[in-house]
């Protein structure tokens, strides 16, 4: 489920990415870099899990994908505020250095 | 149980190449046709901001994977910092990170390369189009 949400927030950062493409303002890419990176390790667990686990690896307990769920949520969470500092350290439109300094 | 340490280590690795690999570039200028069928000079990627994708696959992976750990208790914020050596489980962890963690890192830099040969592949048939274009003008 973790290595679900990731990938759907890959996939949606990527398609967002893509529209706004070349002019990267956003900083969309350092977030799609991210969760790509995350689901591709994410994947790789997910092997060894099915290779140790077989069939059963899809028929999870209902409580355990809950929490594989909120904890996805939260990775996602995670990247969005992670994305946000990078958005604003950067500041590639100006607003952070024109709010802390107003024109005279 | 630490798996996320070897794409970690291989971020730092790929971050002082990519550091080095950029003072020794010089960008290189090539021609590319323009929709109204003239020519105009565009910037070649770099090896090193090929490079840099990679370090941003590595370090996001990881960092978001270092966070799963935390959850699930197997890191924690005092020494020895990892579950698995404060109980015990040394062989354990070594063992998947030579599993697991190898296997993200190797996984992560596959796809990476294939990324880089895709676009190698796009970016020669640009240019190859570039100069037969060139020469049916000439």
């Amino acid at each position: 489920m973790t290595l679900l949400t990731t990938v759907f927030a890959a996939i949606i950062s990527t398609v967002i990415w893509y529209k706004g493409a070349p002019d990267s303002k956003m900083q969309v890419g350092a977030l799609c870099w991210m969760y790509w990176g995350a689901s591709l390790m994410w994947f790789i667990d997910a092997v060894f899990e099915y290779a140790e686990l077989g069939a059963e690896y899809f028929a999870p307990a209902p409580l355990e994908m809950l929490n594989d769920l909120y904890l996805g949520l939260s990775v996602v969470a995670l990247g969005l505020i992670i994305w946000l500092i990078i958005l604003l350290v950067k500041d590639p439109k100006g607003v952070v250095k024109a709010a802390l300094f107003r024109k005279k | 149980m630490a798996c996320f340490l070897v794409p970690a280590v291989e971020a730092v690795v790929t971050s002082a190449i990519t550091r080095v690999v950029k003072t020794r570039e010089k960008e290189e200028i090539v021609k590319l046709p323009a929709a109204d069928g003239t020519s105009c000079e565009a910037v070649k990627i770099k090896f090193s901001q090929k490079l840099g994708w990679l370090n941003k696959l590595l370090i996001g992976g990881s960092g978001l994977l270092a966070f799963e750990h935390v959850w699930h208790g197997e890191v924690v914020p005092y020494f020895p910092f990892l579950t698995a050596v404060k109980n015990g489980e040394t062989a354990g962890m070594l063992a998947e990170m030579g599993s697991a963690g190898v296997g993200m890192a190797v996984l992560v830099t596959a796809v990476w390369c294939g990324m880089v040969a895709v676009f190698s592949v796009m970016e020669k048939k640009t240019l190859d189009a570039a100069s037969l274009q060139e020469g049916e003008k000439a």
